[in-house]
């Protein structure tokens, strides 16, 4: 038997953007074991609501992390409005829908880029946040932020989109659609990406359930759910089904990844198409009693909201439980027998987001 | 600008930012904003780098891990604490894990501000910091000089 040596990742290294720990035990090449540790981005977020009272940690709760930042905060204002009883206007939510849209296209274009950059195949990375950019420069003209642009109020939205901005939406994303086919092409059928891709830490629908996967890894099992369909915000008004692939390698999640980009585009011609006229928020009054749990669909997965208030305007409790950590159980699972080298790969294969873990 | 003619090279680390500031920096090597034609490169190994790029605050676990890379970085080198966070802890400053800013822990040159900070303005830093890494530099020959 080969001898057995220790080999530490992270928390500094190029292929991760965000810190992250693991002691990956070899034997030659080949990991035998994984542990992780983490705690290197923890701040403490969920305390902090005992001194914000519940309308400002509208915008602690965006900042839980910066990728997923408007779920966050769209998560936790649904979950204070179920509390309080508040009834959203319909153009509010449908609003919500259009950003929670654009989010996930943002989201998951980044993520393919840094696949693409952990592959080594730097022009396609390239290629991918260049696309990128247009939803960002789109959040820019709607909402003044690029990546935090805080919307979300108890209530409703505090912004507005006008019919010119939202033609403009539409034809930004005519374009990213356009202009994404060629890469769609490249993921999907160039002999380069699928060598690296195809049979890499392949993970069964018993296993994925039994370890508690959520989101494209879920769904890339074979497992067809997602939380969009119990129709939160304006998903009940909207034509979805969820997208599943059946091989459960990292391949498949890169596919259900890019077909999610083009289901979302649907998505957000179909809530344009459909919009309400109206007002955007109803006025708040008196303070949030009693508890809630809400769930919502992130770009990286099912993600949970629970608060619980006590007649005050400070929130008793926060709690969240982000995709990210019911996706690492999985990971170190399938860390397991591979090879040193695709190490970096697998961890990105589930779309790590520290910064929601660890809050 | 002949001293952009040295071909700086980054490292980027989060502190405990929330990863807002993180896609921000590289957003700025990517063909939108491409600090690279600038002949400023992205790496991923302290032991090569110029100018660290720190986001987030402080929190007690990536205390040492930040001393660490910078005491791993050659001299001269500079410090640039991207986004208000880095630069004083920010909306987390009343978390319980936070300690403040980066300064708290190793010397900062350039304090980039914004929540997310853009790129345009994160961009701005790294001028800023080639500035003062030209400054070090000289200062650093003329004290190799007076060595020798």
């Amino acid at each position: 038997m080969a001898e057995r040596s220790v080999i530490p990742f992270g928390p500094q290294h190029p292929v991760l953007p965000e810190p992250v720990h693991l002691d990956l035990v070899c034997e030659d090449e080949t990991v035998v074991e994984a542990v992780p540790s983490i705690g290197f981005v923890h701040r403490g977020l969920e305390k902090l609501v005992e001194q914000k009272d519940f309308k400002q940690y509208v915008y602690i709760a965006e900042r839980v992390c910066g990728i997923c930042s408007f779920g966050h905060g769209m998560g936790y204002c649904q979950a204070v409005e179920h509390v309080m009883n508040i009834e959203v206007p319909p153009r509010a939510n449908y609003l919500r829908t259009i950003w929670m849209e654009m989010s996930r296209v943002h989201s998951h274009l980044l993520w393919l880029g840094l696949l693409a950059d952990a592959l080594g195949f730097e022009s396609l990375f390239m290629q991918s946040w260049r696309l990128r950019e247009k939803i960002l420069d789109q959040f820019d003209e709607m909402t003044g932020g690029r990546v935090i642009f805080s919307v979300n109020c108890i209530g409703g939205v505090l912004k507005d989109l006008s019919d010119e901005q939202l033609k403009t939406l539409l034809k930004v994303i005519d374009e990213i659609e356009a202009e994404l086919k060629p890469i769609l092409r490249t993921f999907l059928q160039d002999y380069t990406v699928a060598s690296r891709l195809r049979g890499l830490g392949v993970l069964s629908p018993d296993d994925a359930i039994a370890q508690g996967a959520v989101g494209p890894m879920l769904r890339a099992s074979g497992v067809s759910y997602d939380a969009r369909m119990t129709g939160y915000a304006a998903y009940g008004d909207l034509e979805m089904e969820p997208i599943i692939s059946k091989d459960g390698d990292s391949y498949a999640r890169c596919e259900v990844r890019l077909k999610e980009l083009l289901q979302s585009f649907d998505l957000i011609r179909q809530a344009v198409a459909k919009i309400p006229a109206g007002p955007i928020a109803v006025p708040v009054k008196g303070n949030p009693n009693g508890e809630y749990f809400n769930r919502i669909e992130q770009p990286r997965g099912e993600a949970f909201y629970y608060v619980k208030g006590n007649g005050t305007k400070f929130l008793d409790r926060f709690r969240l439980r982000t995709p990210t950590t019911s996706n690492i159980p999985p990971m170190v699972s399938m860390l397991k027998g591979c090879q040193l080298a695709d190490v970096p790969l697998l961890i990105l294969t589930i779309d790590p987001c520290i910064s929601c873990t660890e809050r | 600008m002949a001293k952009l003619a040295k071909s700086p090279w980054l490292l980027h680390y989060d502190g405990s930012s929330c990863n807002g500031c993180d896609i921000e920096v590289l957003a700025c090597t990517t063909p939108v904003y491409d600090i690279e034609r600038f002949g400023i490169y992205n790496t991923g190994d302290p032991f090569q780098a110029d100018i660290l790029l720190i986001t987030g605050g402080i929190n007690s676990q990536s205390e040492s891990v930040v001393k660490q890379i910078y005491s791993q970085m050659p001299e001269p080198k500079v410090v640039v604490a991207v986004g208000i966070c880095a630069c004083t802890g920010g909306v987390f400053k009343e978390c319980y894990n936070i300690k403040g800013g980066v300064d708290t822990v190793i010397p900062v040159d350039v304090y980039v501000p914004g929540c997310a900070a853009r790129p345009q303005a994160i961009i701005d830093g790294v001028v800023q910091a080639l500035e003062i890494l030209q400054k070090k530099r000289d200062d650093f020959e003329q004290k190799k000089k007076a060595g020798a």
